[in-house]
């Protein structure tokens, strides 16, 4: 079906003199512009944007909106992003009249309901992870670490430490060292071992008096449990430095075992994926941190403190920690991605969170348990709520790899895993079911998996063959960048 | 609520194909002594229905919602959204998806995306946008360390105290660690002193920051600012906001290197303060040192063009600690909404947009400060939005307008940044194009009675 509404450009189809929205005309006296901007400022004419009508915008959207993949139409077992059903209810709630068009800087009396949810989700959020300081203002999982990495810089300072080395594992995603490296460290980047977890021989030649902080996802990207996590952080401790967990794989976790209590000290949580805000096509995000009680002076501010007024009600207020590393962004934080997780907490309770974790392990197992013979898993049989297999084999065979596999999954109307990461594991294919799919789609996608494996390489390498594009030539793409469209 | 969609008899047959005899067995990895014992003390599960009712109760709490007629200001504005912008970003097919790392299974994302950059770049007249940062705040700020890999200066980095306080404590914080000096100039006078601006960069300042219009609201002298700046061979890094560009030159025209903004005012609700969007924008030169995600055109297998995550060899998941940023998740779906709300507007769209502004704020300046007690704190020419100065605090100001049914704010003083000495009685005052004549002349109004009250109170 072809759709030029869709395939062509918005400013393709933009036609002189059209428009969409109309402004009313001023009802107050005006005078000449000239009057009140400065002669060198004002503009002569406003910026080239396209000119449609309404149903240009709209067709043009909608039609690209059905060129995607998404939770709402496919399923997508994109490894390490918990794409999880996203709750309609949410949505609803987080755009009410005085919920979702509050204005920032409105004074505390009059915001109290907004004021009291934020500061139930602090609760809970410290709640889940056994650490009791949390800060709800990083935008999204990569600002968490950075956070809590300032954090734990000043937490050293206030102690006359000069810590400048942050150890983590290989698996460790990438945004761990490029967090480390912008709070200022040296980072340091420990091997695994052969069956994905960390080498505890070699961590230990690496602590020393310079170490600040180790940094660990856990579960770790290989998709299990760093089972000497309590060791690792009796070591760092030990030593004077901190853990940082995270959080980006707790969905395996909640209600099992809590990041303070298997030694961690700090920890982001990655809202949009953990508690279902929607990834929205690439953000927003939400990456509130969680810490011990040592270390919460230094969080950013500010924080929601609950008090009583004369009467007895409660009473909530907005404070900056007595030791606090200063704002890490303006405001307060994603508000609505943090809503939306307040909300699915509340509707879940505690009972159903746990019970996410555990069919969240559930089903990955299953799908492990429904692939290893023809994908082989080189971490073991069991997984937490994700695994990584590798098409290392296929690969050398018959040429099959990772990206052939995920690329063809495609025709069969899934989107594809995680590939290429963790670097680990050679050709990985990261998987993550989330508990929210039936053990209907499960099966659809091993049976994909399995007859994907036994088609002929070539046909392989030229998937996906049923989308409007096929391999895009990323390499013409970086050499010679086209970044935006001119008219020519 | 549950989100499983297993039967218990299902989950009984998937554990057998397991090999396991139940769920525990599947967290035996998990030392038993690090196990949590006992149930989350979390609140009990509510349904839709009993939920609804209790936010709904919540929100009414929030006295200040949709009943206040919001003059507030300082970097989020009570902008008027076209319906087209909720209806497309609320389709599942964009909010439910992630970010476009198979772009087979994300054309649709990543055509949205090429067209903000462009869309972005008409805007602001700047050769490459990327794809989106955090907020404002974080678009500066990464501004600004990437001027410092620019310049390979990576000493110093000046900023106007003018720029947003919550913005400059943000720069504060990320350039503390990296061991640059952030060198803060005055301005007193509700803009920057060119004579103070030359003074303070030298040889080793990284980039000149300023905001355009300013907290205050107020314009800075930005072709003198540039060259101040460019005389020393650094960068001028700019923060705008965004509808102003409807009637004020556009930053690439005015000798700025790095456009940042904060993308509220282009079809995002307010929130509470977020997700909102970091804009950011750049000379051709710079490109690869930019942050953030970009997306380029290229052609598909069979030679036909389309849409693909591009430079990614300066992001984290390839370049790991030598990245352009730490950012990973940026913020998709706002920049989805401001592509739409661009698009609806129209040039012209954007021209009387900034022109209702321009023309209302004009008129609350007079209107406020024809009250007894009431001027302007600056002598300067501003858009949409300028400093009162109030003859009471102006934390009464706001309390008494708020009875009134008015939302005013932020008072100066609120702020942990110095932004100036007094600020005692100074209150932002914002006036977007929906606001009427009537909500203006009420404001008038309540500063008019509010002050012949006190003052009666005072003489009684
Ligand atoms: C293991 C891991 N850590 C950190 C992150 C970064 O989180 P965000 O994308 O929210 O910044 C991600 C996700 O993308 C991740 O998978």
């Amino acid at each position: 079906m072809r759709n030029e509404q869709a395939t062509k450009l918005i400013f393709d189809l933009s036609q002189p003199g059209r428009r969409a929205t109309r402004f009313p005309q001023a009802d107050v006296p005006v005078k000449p512009l000239s009057e009140y901007l400065p002669a060198d400022q004002l503009a002569e004419e406003p910026p080239p944007l396209p000119e449609v009508t309404e149903a240009d915008v709209v067709r043009h959207f909608v039609n690209l909106s059905q060129l995607n993949m998404s939770v709402d139409t496919h399923f997508y077992p994109l490894g390490s992003c918990t794409m999880k059903y996203n709750p309609k209810r949410h949505e609803r709630w987080a755009k009410l009249p005085g919920i979702g068009d509050l204005h920032p800087y409105l004074s505390e009396d009059r915001i109290q309901g907004m004021l009291a949810i934020l500061y139930e989700m602090q609760e809970m959020l410290g709640e889940i992870a056994g650490l009791p300081a949390v800060s709800l203002q990083p935008a999204a999982g990569a600002q968490g670490e950075l956070t809590a990495l300032l954090t734990a810089a000043a937490y050293f300072q206030d102690k006359g430490e000069d810590r400048k080395k942050v150890l983590f594992p290989a698996s460790a995603h990438g945004t761990n060292p490029a967090s480390a490296a912008i709070a200022g460290f040296d980072c340091v980047q420990l091997n695994s071992t052969k069956d994905g977890l960390v080498d505890m021989e070699e961590l230990k030649e690496n602590i020393d008096e310079q170490t600040a902080v180790f940094m660990i996802t856990n579960p770790n990207t290989v998709g299990l449990f760093e089972k000497e996590i309590a060791e690792i952080s009796r070591l760092m401790h030990e030593a004077g430095g901190l853990v940082y967990i995270d959080g980006a794989n707790m969905n395996a976790i909640l209600g099992i075992t809590r990041p303070g209590d298997f030694g961690g000290d700090m920890m982001h949580y990655n809202v949009h994926k953990t508690f279902t805000g929607p990834h929205g096509a690439g953000g927003p995000g939400s990456g509130p941190i969680a810490v011990r009680d040592f270390l919460g002076p230094f969080l950013p501010g500010p924080i929601l403190t609950k008090s009583e007024d004369a009467d007895g009600n409660p009473r909530y207020s907005l404070t900056d920690p007595e030791k606090s590393i200063g704002r890490v962004r303006s405001f307060f934080g994603n508000v609505g991605i943090l809503l939306r997780g307040y909300f699915y907490l509340r509707t879940l309770g505690p009972k159903g969170v746990r019970e996410v974790s555990e069919t969240a392990v559930l089903n990955a197992n299953y799908l492990l348990a429904k692939l290893k013979d023809v994908l082989p898993v080189p971490n073991g049989d069991r997984c937490m709520h994700e695994f990584v297999a590798s098409a290392k084999t296929l690969q050398k065979e018959k040429g099959i790899s990772a990206m052939d596999i995920g690329k063809r999954l495609l025709d069969f109307g899934f989107h594809a895993p995680t590939v290429y990461f963790p670097l680990v594991v050679a050709e990985a294919l990261m998987i993550e079911p989330t508990e929210t799919e039936s053990r209907a789609t499960l099966d659809a996608f091993a049976d994909a998996i399995r007859q994907i494996v036994e088609e002929e390489p070539d046909f392989l390498h030229q998937a996906p063959h049923s989308t409007m594009h096929s391999r895009p030539d990323d390499v013409a793409a970086a050499r010679k960048p086209v970044l935006k469209w001119s008219a020519q | 609520m549950s989100y499983i969609f297993t039967t218990p008899e299902q989950q009984q047959e998937m554990l057998q194909e397991i090999g396991v005899n139940s769920i525990e067995e599947l967290f035996a990895s998990i030392p038993p002594e690090l196990r949590f014992q006992g149930e989350l003390d979390l609140q009990p599960a509510k349904c839709e229905l009993e939920l609804e009712q209790e936010i709904a109760g919540r929100a009414k709490q929030n006295q200040a919602g949709s009943g206040l007629t919001c003059f507030l200001g300082g970097g989020v504005y009570d902008h008027f959204i076209p319906s087209v912008v909720d209806e497309i970003s609320s389709r599942g097919e964009y909010y439910t998806a992630y970010t476009p790392y198979q772009a087979e299974a994300s054309q649709g994302s990543l055509q949205v995306f090429f067209e903000y950059q462009t869309l972005i770049c008409q805007l602001t007249g700047m050769d490459v946008s990327n794809a989106s940062l955090y907020e404002g705040g974080t678009a500066i700020t990464e501004a600004a360390l990437m001027a410092m890999r620019v310049t390979r200066r990576s000493k110093k980095v000046a900023v106007l105290k003018s720029v947003h306080p919550e913005y400059r404590e943000v720069l504060k914080t990320y350039l503390k660690l990296q061991g640059a000096e952030l060198v803060e100039i005055g301005t007193a006078d509700g803009t920057a002193d060119l004579e103070d601006v030359k003074a303070a960069l030298d040889e080793e300042t990284a980039a000149l920051v300023i905001q355009n219009p300013n907290f205050y609201g107020n314009l800075e002298q930005v072709h003198e600012l540039a060259e101040a700046a460019h005389e020393k061979e650094a960068l001028l890094i700019c923060s705008v906001d965004p509808l102003s560009l409807g009637v004020l030159k556009r930053p690439g025209d005015m000798g700025v290197d790095i456009v940042t903004a904060e993308g509220q005012p282009l079809g995002i609700p307010m929130q509470y303060g977020g997700p909102f969007l970091g804009i950011l924008a750049c000379r051709q030169e710079y490109m690869r040192k930019m942050p953030g995600r970009v997306i380029g055109t290229t052609n598909d297998r069979l030679g036909a063009p389309c849409f693909v995550l591009n430079l990614q060899a300066r992001e984290q998941h390839i370049r790991r600690d030598k990245a352009t940023s730490n950012i990973c998740t940026n913020q998709g779906l706002l920049a989805l909404r401001a592509t739409i709300y661009m698009t609806s507007i129209g040039p012209q769209g954007l021209k009387e947009v900034g022109e209702l502004c321009c023309q209302k704020a004009h008129y609350a300046a007079e209107k406020l400060t024809a009250v007894d007690g009431y001027e302007l704190a600056f002598d300067r020419p501003f858009f949409k939005e300028f400093v009162l100065r109030c003859p009471v605090s102006a934390k009464d100001v706001i309390d008494r307008a708020a009875e009134s049914g008015l939302g005013l704010g932020p008072k100066l003083s609120q702020f942990e940044e110095e932004i100036g000495s007094e600020t005692e009685n100074l209150l932002l005052v914002a006036v977007t194009e929906k606001r009427t004549r009537e909500e203006i002349d009420s404001l008038a109004e309540v500063l008019a009675n509010g002050i012949s009250e006190r003052m009666l109170a005072q003489h009684a």
